[in-house]
């Protein structure tokens, strides 16, 4: 029953790594850049939730400040920082995000200071089926993970505008020559990963409920890992990718042994992964054209 | 009033010139055609009038308006719609979606449905296959499905970039002949081909172009007849 337990668990973990992957891979695959600044989005959230937890103690009221703040910053850091490199080489899109990722945490840093902060955040107590024990925390995030799997699966699959991203993905010259608004997209684009990391953010910190400036920096860089697992670029890779990924940290973490290598094991994995399948596991080889 | 006209083109790829001067026009009506070996600049050009890539210099305007800085993708809406070079037609979407795309700047459900339903009706094939993924099409069906696309936005001016590259011969008669009926039915056309001898079969008028400059212009016939390009373009 513990291993049930640990599974949902990860499952859990899997989906607060697996929204964020969602950002990494849509930005990934409609602008073509990697944001490393995305972590620190997450980051921006959880001090969003702190602030006005202690400002006025209502957790819904928090949250929905932390997805718009998210969100506004992901616009502005697009229009301000990314916007005017578009069509500079990849590597000077890559530092300007990694120059971005350094400024908010420094930001926060002079803002909250560098001490790890506590938040009282609202304890959803503990789930108890026969002797499987399941955290409130671990099915909020879960049910979170759910909607916001089905919802972004519908909303490309059967919207306009969802068909409208896929179509910049694959080739933006030919979409905007079908009248897409390129920018457009992409804005939209950062709206939903800033979102999705306000959530993300959200989520972990009821599960560890403290924060410092480094905060999103580790859930980053797992999503990452997760969103070039799954094949980056691949929204259903970014999920599956996410998933695994929690799951092997959850079940790593419980046994005594190999413990204290867990996140060894969860890199590792990444290279084995790309040794086997470059592309990740869902990633498509794209013809380059000729 | 030409629909479209190209004043002074000049366009720079780096320290290269691309383009060195060009102007050019089409009438309302016309098929023309842009014929030139391969370097000659000719795609170059029609990114250019869509402003997919900058401008180093000229005027671009359609119907009226100065299009020069017009972002490429407010130019559908004008009523220009390309067909770009080497189909770039969504490979990972199915056919149904990639028609659908084409019609992106259209808002009317019914018309849209409509245009998709005369689509269909001409190509039966497309149809048969609207739920397939267009990658999986061949070469032939891709460039039927791209200048399908292109139609579902209802254009005045197509813009066709090497539509018979690559394809068996079959098909590039199937694909003239369709350029053709396209504008019979009223859509002016501009048509960028490496095959001189098909294009000049079908133009009103076309332009010659060499290394960055238009050399020759002419209509059909004439070009068809002028000895300097057969020699050139027609084997002689």
């Amino acid at each position: 029953m513990d291993f049930i337990t640990t599974f949902i668990n990860g499952l859990s973990l899997g989906g607060i790594y697996a929204m964020i992957a969602l950002g990494y891979t849509m930005v990934y695959g409609i602008a073509k850049m990697l944001n490393f600044a995305h972590g620190d989005i997450i980051m921006v959230g959880g001090y969003t939730i702190l602030v006005v937890l202690n400002l006025c103690g209502n957790p819904i009221l928090a949250t929905i400040a932390a997805i718009v703040l998210c969100v506004v910053l992901g616009v502005v850091v697009e229009k301000l920082a990314y916007k005017p490199l578009r069509g500079a080489s990849n590597l000077a899109v890559l530092i300007t995000a990694i120059g971005v990722s350094y400024l908010l945490q420094s930001l926060a840093q002079i803002i909250f200071g560098s001490a790890s902060k506590m938040v009282n955040i609202a304890n959803l107590g503990v789930l108890q089926v026969g002797s499987i024990k399941i955290q409130g925390y671990t099915l909020f995030t879960l049910i979170c993970t759910i909607v916001v799997m089905i919802a972004l699966t519908l909303f490309i699959r059967y919207t306009k505008l969802g068909k409208a991203m896929l179509a910049v993905s694959e080739d933006r010259g030919a979409a905007q020559l079908m009248g897409i608004n390129a920018n457009r997209i992409i804005t939209i684009t950062f709206i939903i990963g800033s979102a999705l990391a306000a959530v993300a953010g959200l989520c972990t910190l009821m599960k560890a409920p403290s924060i410092n400036s480094t905060f999103g920096a580790m859930p980053g860089i797992k999503a990452f890992t997760a969103a070039v697992i799954g094949g980056i670029g691949s929204i259903p890779g970014a999920m599956l990718g996410g998933i695994l990924l929690g799951v092997v940290e959850s079940i790593s973490n419980k046994i005594t042994v190999i413990a204290p290598y867990t996140d060894a094991i969860e890199f590792g994995i990444l290279i084995v992964i790309l040794l086997i399948r470059p592309t990740g596991i869902l990633g498509k080889k794209r013809r380059e054209k000729v | 009033m030409a629909l479209l006209e190209v004043e002074n083109l000049k366009i720079h790829y780096g320290l290269i010139q691309a383009i060195k001067q060009a102007s050019f026009e089409v009438n309302q009506g016309e098929i023309v055609a842009l014929i030139g070996a391969n370097g000659a600049g000719k795609t170059t050009i029609m990114h250019a009038i869509c402003n997919l890539i900058p401008k180093f210099a000229g005027k671009v305007t359609f119907d009226g308006t100065d299009i020069t800085n017009l972002a490429a993708h407010n130019l559908v809406s004008m009523g220009i719609a390309q067909v770009p070079e080497g189909r770039r037609i969504f490979q990972e979407l199915t056919v149904a979606e990639n028609l659908r795309l084409g019609a992106f700047t259209r808002s009317d459900k019914k018309e849209i449905a409509e245009t998709l339903e005369q689509i269909y009706e001409r190509f039966p094939i497309l149809k048969q296959r609207s739920k397939q993924i267009a990658g999986t099409l061949s070469g032939g069906e891709q460039q039927m499905l791209a200048m399908s696309r292109a139609l579902m936005s209802h254009p005045k001016l197509l813009l066709l970039d090497e539509p018979s590259m690559g394809l068996s011969p079959l098909y590039v008669n199937t694909i003239f002949d369709m350029i053709k009926k396209v504008n019979e039915e009223g859509t002016t056309v501009l048509l960028v081909e490496q095959n001189a001898k098909k294009a000049l079969a079908i133009a009103d008028r076309a332009y010659v172009l060499e290394i960055g400059n238009i050399v020759k212009t002419g209509t059909g016939k004439e070009l068809s007849a002028d000895d300097s390009i057969r020699k050139a373009y027609l084997g002689g």
